[in-house]
């Protein structure tokens, strides 16, 4: 019976694909509200990191999930959507939004060049290339440290919520709009805006024409699939993405400095985007909130079986790495993978037991 | 003019280090097909179990010894444990089982040995030889840097070249359902491959340190130039590696020497994609022949 | 706190259903102005206790060295909280790792300012990474004590009320390192080692008021980046005989390593930031091994002290830090100098606790170093700058050339300010120890 709840429910949603989608996501606006608003400070500036490690993990799932493309670069392009939105923000005429949209626009242009680069490579090749651009770019920031500050980087002056929002919140719920939420609402609008234009996009035929080139190029090139336009668009999407987050990264942050895009943080990038799993968005999501939660997490457990602050704080990267290692050895699908393949057994072992002998296909998708 | 010279000498010596990285990566690559990140915190952690050594009184070259035995048995292990559950599988798995290997010996290593500055002793001396009236940037130590690093890469040659173990590699590396049909013992080739490479990568780990100091993320800034170095070169080739490593060394010399040492990192960006947009497989790969 | 979740809960009732029930029972009236302004209600402080935090590079190419310092602070907070504490309250000292990556710091200062609600921030470290949360204390009304960087950027009173600088500024060093290279080597032609950020920056500055025309080279290297060949043949080319250093320890000992293998002999001087003869020598005794006889490769380098270090046994403080380690810190390792720095800007801070009298606020830990943080006196040789107008940490150093494992006097302590202060000497004989090893602020005011 509960099937028979669930085909209702499905006839109930609307049918075209962007109605649906933006009903999820406005179904994820709510969850967003109310987990902001039900959680405290600290757990809000944690939203707030999560959402641009997410934007950006979202983007990169479009490129390295759907079209193949390896990138060990993507924090690279979060440090130029960074920039951007520190020097607009810094001449004071710029409203944060404008700023943002600046800042994924110039970081597209970015994608474009990179992309175009990296269309021509593969595999190693390609992950050798985005791995220097990783370390490259930050050194930009130094050279011209008259514009982007150097080594010491560049402040941002992070929106505050004006007061008429302020007072509105205050008046529907009784709570402080303080600045961590202010910002952890600005992240999570935009990345729930990300997800719905990449749920389309993903669902439309540019998403199917990446996933075949992923696939098979050859038979691709075949059907008349013009790879090289086709990559440098995936690796466009993903910049802009990774703009976006490096926008809201410079605003969380206040700051934006080349230590803060160091190689660490394209592997931690790339790390969510498989570790949730590969592919999805979902995925990216999981990944990333990992990412977050996990540090911390840990190093509370450590202090709390007694570890002094220093072991403690390098028993974060050791559970860490292990975690990866772990997850890669027992689910090769990511956390998503696992959790699929959980639910398949279930729905099979359920139907058997209804009707055995009935063949279910589990096939499942990558 | 001396400058110059040593700045030379000095690129020449820094492109040896590259080039030993370089060779480790690319002899995994050529086992397993497996970009291995977590080659510099292993030879990081071989390293340390030598400093341990010498520090207990043990003479330099047992330790390096040591050292080199402990990335071969660790190089093995590694493979064995959690490498071949994703060899075959989706390339990326590979690479993320990698780092998280790579930031967990770090931990491990910091948690071990801490993480402050140790000094490595070096075999040989420190200072420059005399020409002359001028002392040049080239020391008895760079001296043996860059030949043990000749004698690795011509050893790998023989290796592929002329010897049945190689070809077995070899060809476990290219097909492994051929090479099974022939007979050959495929697993114990890769573990082999493994193991030569973190022996090769320990190498580079003691070239690195000898003379310097070290800490539990020493490695870390040679693992993206050796990584750099090996793309350049190719990854299938070992010529290429110590090519494309004395080639990075000579280049981010010049650069920090003439324009400044925050162009480096820039300048190997330019460097490397200039070459791939050439030459997309490298300065003296044939993989490219070989796909079609 | 039951209460609270219950009356956020209904909160929330009301925000979903707000489209029909608008008049929520938690809604009526104004939303209160300002942040919680001060009070006895202030975060962190309890009657027996007070909860201070910190950010240092734990982990990563930043660690070594600098994550000593948290263990000195804890070393001597616990010593404190052994003798009873300040006012009857013993310190708690939470610190937590930020990688030496300002993306990490302003994590984890939420962390510590949010979720363990300390009352203070004491001796957070580095330039990029204190500048990410420099906004984020000032605005939620954190007292920002004692950054452990010399950047001018923590002397902004007016932009950042609540923030303090604590060692003296890199501006003050090269002016002070200046003079004396203009009074003792007039003759000499000057190179200059420079870290390519804010320390090298406000060195220079500092050096070059006195002795520019000097100055034959700079070349700076950038942080991380351990092939400093070109650098040094650099500077050797350029034929200065005399080489001002500011760096950090690890690139002394580099520097030192590559002008042997130039067989390069200029005067070395190093800023106290880089010069820790006892780490540098340590790192280096096994490289001179059997070339030069028992003496470090550091030795006859110049460079600037502003309080004892670890390697003068026979000083008062010097002891007093022996003493805390051994009794709280010992397993740890070594007594070094970064610990001693660590348990010398946390003896500051007892002082500040002390003059913010038995019922601290935050704005009142604050208005008491403004009030007489000038006056403290403690391990350093030279007085702070704080007052009201003036944030800024210690005045300034002496020069001192590095002899064996210690040191002697090359001039005597001089002080000045940043821009064209002049500099004066300083005559006020240094301030022993308290018997009992705590210090014994009056409250101010």
């Amino acid at each position: 019976m509960p099937d028979s709840v669930t085909a209702a429910a499905r006839r109930l949603l609307p049918s075209s694909v962007l109605g649906r989608n933006l009903l999820g996501v406005l179904a994820g606006l709510l969850v967003v509200v109310v987990v902001l608003e039900l959680t405290g400070p600290f757990r809000n500036s944690q939203f707030a990191t999560m959402s641009y490690y997410a934007i950006a993990a979202v983007g990169l799932t479009v490129l390295t999930g759907l079209n193949g493309q390896i990138s060990l670069g993507h924090g690279a392009l979060m440090a130029v959507g960074a920039y951007t939105t520190g020097l607009l923000l810094e001449t004071g005429a710029v409203p944060f939004p404008v700023a943002m949209l600046a800042a994924a626009a110039v970081t597209a242009l970015a994608g474009v060049v990179v992309g175009a680069a990296a269309a021509r490579l593969h595999g190693p090749y390609l992950a050798g290339a985005t791995l220097a651009l990783a370390v490259g770019v930050p050194g930009l920031a130094i050279y011209f440290d008259g514009v982007f500050g150097g080594e010491q980087g560049l402040r941002v002056s992070s929106p505050r919520p004006p007061d008429w929002l302020a007072d509105a919140v205050y008046f529907v719920t009784a709570g402080d709009l303080t600045s961590a939420r202010y910002l952890a609402y600005i992240g999570w609008i935009t990345l729930l805006a990300v997800l719905l234009l990449l749920a389309n996009l993903t669902a439309s035929r540019y998403g199917r024409i990446w996933r075949a080139v992923r696939d098979d190029e050859v038979a691709a090139e075949l059907a008349g699939v013009r790879l090289g336009r086709m990559r440098v668009l995936a690796f466009v999407v993903s910049a802009a993405c990774a703009g976006l987050g490096g926008a809201v990264l410079a605003m969380v942050v206040r700051l934006a400095a080349p230590s803060g895009f160091t190689i660490v943080l394209s592997l931690s990038l790339l790390t969510a985007v498989v570790v949730g799993g590969l592919g999805s968005l979902t995925g990216a999501l999981l990944g990333s909130a990992l990412l977050v939660f996990l540090p911390p997490a840990v190093t509370g457990l450590g202090t709390d079986l007694g570890l002094t602050g220093t072991q403690a704080a390098e028993l974060a990267p050791l559970v860490y790495g292990v975690v990866l290692v772990v997850v890669m050895l027992v689910a090769p699908g990511g956390v998503l993978g696992a959790v699929h393949r959980l639910r398949h057994a279930w729905t099979r072992r359920r139907q058997g037991a209804r009707d055995v002998g009935a063949v279910g296909s589990s096939k499942q998708g990558g | 003019m001396q400058q110059f010279v040593n700045v030379t000498l000095g690129g020449l010596s820094q492109g040896a280090i590259y080039a030993a990285f370089a060779l480790a990566l690319v002899l995994i690559w050529r086992a397993t097909r497996i970009i291995n990140f977590a080659q510099g915190s292993m030879a990081m952690f071989t390293t340390y179990v030598a400093l341990v050594l010498i520090e207990a009184g043990h003479s330099y070259w047992l330790a390096f010894g040591a050292a080199l035995l402990g990335g071969l048995v660790l190089g093995a292990v590694v493979e064995r444990l959690v490498i071949r559950p994703v060899e075959g599988g989706p390339a990326l798995n590979a690479v993320i089982v990698t780092l998280g290997l790579f930031v967990a010996f770090q931990a491990i290593a910091a948690l071990l040995f801490g993480s402050s500055f140790e000094s490595f002793p070096a075999p040989f001396g420190l200072s420059g030889f005399r020409v002359g009236e001028f002392t040049v940037a080239f020391t008895p130590f760079s001296a043996f840097v860059i030949g043990s690093v000749v004698v690795v890469m011509l050893g790998l040659v023989a290796l592929f070249r002329f010897t049945d173990v190689g070809l077995r590699m070899r060809a476990s590396a290219f097909n492994q359902e051929v090479a099974r049909l022939l007979g050959v013992r495929v697993g114990g080739m890769l573990t082999l491959g493994w193991a030569l490479a973190a022996a090769v990568g320990s190498l580079a780990g003691l070239l690195i340190a000898g003379g310097n100091l070290v800490h539990p993320a020493y490695m870390d800034g040679v693992i993206v130039y050796g990584f750099v170095a090996a793309v350049l070169g190719g990854l299938d080739s070992p010529g290429g590696a110590v090519v494309g490593g004395l080639l990075i060394g000579l280049a981010l010399s010049y650069v920090s020497g003439y324009l400044g040492s925050e162009l480096v990192t820039l300048a190997a960006l330019a460097i490397l994609v200039a070459v791939l947009l050439v030459r997309p497989h490298g300065l003296f790969s044939r993989a490219a022949e070989r796909r079609v | 706190m039951t209460k609270w979740v219950r009356r956020r809960r209904t909160a929330l009732v009301a925000a979903v259903a707000a489209a029909t029930v608008l008049a929520s029972a938690c809604g009526a009236g104004g939303r209160s102005e300002g942040d919680s302004g001060g009070g006895a209600a202030d975060p962190g402080i309890t009657e027996d206790s007070v909860k201070v935090g910190a950010h240092f590079p734990l982990t990563g190419v930043a660690a070594p060295g600098y994550s000593a310092i948290p263990t000195g602070a804890k070393a001597y907070f616990d010593y404190v909280n052994a003798n009873g504490g300040v006012h009857g309250r013993t310190i708690e000292y939470v610190y937590r790792d930020d990688a030496y990556n300002p993306t990490n710091t302003s994590q984890v200062v939420n962390e510590l300012v949010l979720q363990d609600e300390i009352f203070a921030m004491v001796g957070g470290l580095g330039t990029p990474t204190h500048s990410a949360v420099l906004d984020f204390l000032n605005s939620n009304g954190v007292p920002d004590l004692f950054v452990s960087s010399g950047s001018l950027l923590w002397d902004q009173p007016e932009q950042n009320p609540m923030t303090f600088g604590w060692q003296p500024d890199y501006e003050v060093e090269g002016k002070i390192i200046g003079k004396y290279v203009k009074e003792n080597f007039p003759e000499a032609k000057v190179g200059l080692f420079l870290q390519d950020d804010d320390f090298g920056r406000d060195g220079e500055k500092g050096a070059r008021a006195y002795i520019d025309d000097q100055i034959v080279a700079a070349e700076r290297y950038a942080p991380g980046n351990t092939d400093i060949g070109p650098q040094i043949a650099a500077l050797q080319a350029a034929g200065a005989d005399l080489v001002i250093g500011f760096n950090v320890p690890s690139y002394t000992a580099l520097s030192q390593l590559t002008a042997l293998r130039l067989n390069y002999q200029p005067q070395w001087i190093y800023s106290n930031v880089g010069s820790d003869p006892a780490l540098v020598g340590a790192l280096l005794g096994r490289f001179s091994e059997g070339k030069v006889t028992d003496s470090s490769m550091l030795d006859g380098a110049i460079t600037t002290e502003y309080m004892p270090g670890v390697d003068e046994s026979d000083d008062p403080w010097t002891q007093l830090w022996r003493k805390v380690w051994d009794a709280h810190g010992g397993e740890e390792g070594e007594l070094s100098n970064y610990r001693i720095y660590g348990m010398a800007q946390a003896y500051t801070f007892v002082q500040a606790l002390q003059a913010a009298g038995p019922d601290p606020t935050r704005q009142g830990l604050v208005d008491a170093l403004e009030q007489v943080g000038g006056e403290l006196r403690g391990p350093a040789f030279v007085p702070f700058r704080y007052s009201a107008d003036s944030h800024a940490g210690m005045s300034g150093v002496k020069v001192v050339r590095i002899k064996g494992n210690g040191s002697e006097d090359l001039s005597p302590v001089q002080v000045t300010d940043n821009g064209d202060a002049e500099i004066t000497e300083y005559t006020e004989e240094q301030a022993t120890p308290p018997a009992n090893g705590i210090p014994d602020v009056q409250p101010a005011g």
